[in-house]
């Protein structure tokens, strides 16, 4: 126990002492969670929107200032005839346009119903995909206020009413955050200690291998705590996500997950011999299993070999443990399969990692 | 104390130890001469339990260093050639460290430590990166030490340091010695084979005589003759062509020339061979041999077998 302590304190003199390092552990982190969920957004607003009016009546008057008051939409100059629109989006000065044929007000009193046309620009098929989303709520609301029949559906969206992006991407990079400070300085440091040669005098002494890489693991453990706890009072402050679960709960996920990650980060470290090649190693798993892990793009539309595969993901787990915690308050009970996952992951990475290091070589 | 027997140890295609074999007393200064690739590295690491020997043993107070490794550890004192200590801690950090490691302190071995750590007391909180090369090899050395070691391994603790330090170095080892301490010392230096109590040639893996550097220079087969002339550079083109040469090489600013008629002095029939091939100035005497020409002997022997 003295040993490990002897160890944890050598480390985070270390630490401490290392210029470069320093700020990173705790810069970098706040940087991320400042500008990543405002820049990793899907919401688009401003959509270029130009009508073409063939009706030029009161009802598609009142359509087209539907579309006005909506922010994710702005009116661009209408075209003169369907020619000009085609030609305006060709050349990426509209990037979508409402025809509204003539009689449309006519059709829309008489019979309730009336067609009109919507076209897309689609080169960015997500921009056009929740352009289109936008442009039947508005009609929908349209419907509803301009005739009485039409019963239209309006949906309620649980645990984020909003739709708010920062609700659902911040916890996610929370865990990635926790994830890059862990993993980099585990993979990198004990490598590190091959390179200057330190662990040469290191395996001559009586230190065991288990005490050895405890003594890497913990600090890395402390900083990477620290970070989640920065990251969590930005969610909480800054973006006003709401933590409905307890915080105790999203700790204990914590720790399991960075259990798993710096077991990873501490077994690429003992089977390297370069901080590059640790650093390869990291990156690729990260980029990989990161991608992979539903942070971006629900896990539901992967191919099933891919969400097969997230049973091995840790970031997977991770993620998803923390976001139910967080916005939906789900209690032990509900995330105790992540919870175990995660657990025998660290484990077993962190026993290859124990295994891995060799004090005497063949 | 320390005793290797019969160790071999081969990388791939290379035979970097084969069936070497000593032994080291309680308090002897044992040395291991040989140059660079000789597979002193390699022996060194397995007598400190860092290097798995295919065949052979070795032993650290009867304890074997594969068998009983975690006893060995607490035994020897190992210092690796290159400066393997915190370079982001201080003198005073290092020192504790290694000391806290083994369960000691650093108080209880002030005393014993004292006359290699006393240069480095005003430098207590410097960082152990910042300090000149002689002063990293005696904070080293204080930390190999400072467990009390049975047995000191020091792979080529001399190389990079400058003179007045190499002095100094042997002398505190010879200091050690006093204590008991069975030291083991690798170093491609032939000339500080004189500082050991034994000596053992070591080239290839293979080892040679194994002597007091005095008896290995005094079993020298030859006589030996020192030659100087206006021009080394011919000099050096000339010497193969006299008729009986046995062995030349360059050694300092001359070169050591051997005949391979035993007991007969060439100085006169040399130097009128080389006047004749246009050489002026010509110098040639008689040499004491040293322990660099007993190893061009042995590695010249080795060659034609």
């Amino acid at each position: 126990m003295h040993t490990i302590y002897l160890l944890i304190q050598k480390e985070f003199r270390q630490v401490f002492r290392n210029r470069s390092l320093l700020p990173l552990i705790f810069v970098v982190p706040l940087v991320q969670l400042l500008i990543l969920p405002l820049a990793a957004t899907f919401e688009t607003k401003g959509i270029r929107l130009q009508v073409l009016d063939a009706d030029h009546s009161p009802q598609s008057r009142a359509l087209t200032r539907h579309f006005a008051a909506s922010p994710f939409f702005h009116l661009v100059d209408a075209p003169p005839d369907a020619r000009a629109a085609d030609d305006a989006m060709m050349r990426g000065l509209a990037d979508a346009t409402l025809t509204i044929p003539p009689h449309f007000e006519a059709d829309l009193l008489r019979s309730d119903a009336a067609k009109i046309h919507l076209s897309f620009d689609a080169v960015n098929s997500t921009t056009a995909g929740l352009a289109n989303t936008y442009s039947l709520a508005i009609i929908n609301d349209f419907n509803r206020t301009a005739t009485a029949t039409a019963s239209a559906t309006a949906p309620r969206f649980w645990y984020n009413p909003q739709l708010d992006y920062p609700t659902y991407m911040v916890p996610a990079i929370l865990v990635l955050l926790v994830t890059i400070i862990g993993l980099f300085l585990s993979s990198v440091n004990m490598v590190r200690e091959k390179e200057t040669g330190t662990i040469e005098q290191i395996n001559v002494t009586p230190i065991r291998k288990y005490q050895f890489i405890i003594g890497k693991f913990v600090p890395f453990w402390i900083f990477a705590l620290v970070d989640a706890t920065l990251g969590l009072l930005l969610a909480r402050y800054v973006y006003g996500v709401p933590i409905v679960g307890s915080l105790a709960l999203i700790y204990l996920l914590l720790i399991v997950f960075l259990l798993a990650v710096l077991g990873v980060g501490l077994f690429f470290s003992a089977i390297s011999s370069t901080q590059q090649q640790a650093m390869f190693m990291a990156w690729f798993f990260m980029m990989i299993f990161i991608l992979l892990s539903g942070i971006f793009t629900p896990t539901e539309s992967m191919p099933e070999w891919a969400q097969r595969f997230n049973l091995i993901n840790p970031f997977a787990h991770g993620i998803r443990a923390i976001r139910m915690i967080m916005l939906k308050g789900a209690a032990f009970a509900d995330v105790r399969q992540e919870f175990y996952a995660l657990l025998i992951y660290g484990s077993l990475a962190l026993t290859l990692a124990i295994n891995r290091y060799k004090k005497m070589n063949s | 104390m320390i005793a290797v027997t019969n160790i071999s140890k081969r990388y791939g295609a290379v035979q970097a130890l084969s069936d070497v074999r000593f032994s080291v007393d309680r308090g002897e200064l044992f040395g291991l001469i040989g140059p660079d690739g000789a597979g002193k590295t390699s022996l060194l690491r397995i007598l400190a339990t860092l290097l798995l020997p295919d065949a052979g043993e070795a032993t650290i107070d009867g304890l074997n260093t594969v068998a009983d490794y975690r006893a060995v550890r607490r035994r020897i004192g190992y210092m690796p050639g290159r400066f393997s200590l915190y370079r982001d801690l201080t003198v005073e950090e290092n020192l504790r460290f290694f000391a806290s490691i083994f369960g000691t302190t650093v108080r209880e071995n002030e005393a014993f430590i004292r006359p290699i750590f006393a240069p480095l007391e005003p430098f207590r909180r410097r960082r152990a990166g910042a300090l000149s090369g002689g002063m990293k090899q005696k904070l080293a050395l204080s930390c190999a030490l400072i467990h009390r070691p049975d047995a000191l391994l020091l792979d080529e603790p001399t190389t990079g340091v400058d003179a007045l330090s190499r002095k100094e170095f042997w002398e505190m080892l010879h200091e050690l010695k006093q204590h008991g301490i069975a030291i083991l010392v690798s170093t491609p230096y032939m000339d500080e084979a004189s500082r050991c109590d034994r000596v053992a040639l070591i080239r290839r893996g293979q080892t040679g005589q194994i002597d007091t550097p005095q008896q290995v220079v005094a079993q020298f087969p030859h006589r030996l003759f020192a030659v100087r002339t206006d021009n080394a550079y011919r000099l050096a083109c000339d010497l193969p062509s006299w008729p009986t040469l046995h062995a030349a090489y360059p050694f300092g600013a001359c070169f050591h020339v051997i005949d391979r008629r035993p007991h007969i002095d060439i100085s006169a029939e040399l130097t009128a061979f080389l006047h004749q091939r246009g050489h002026s100035a010509v110098e040639c005497l008689p040499a004491t041999p040293t322990m660099e020409d007993c190893f061009m002997e042995w590695m010249k022997r080795d060659e034609s077998e």
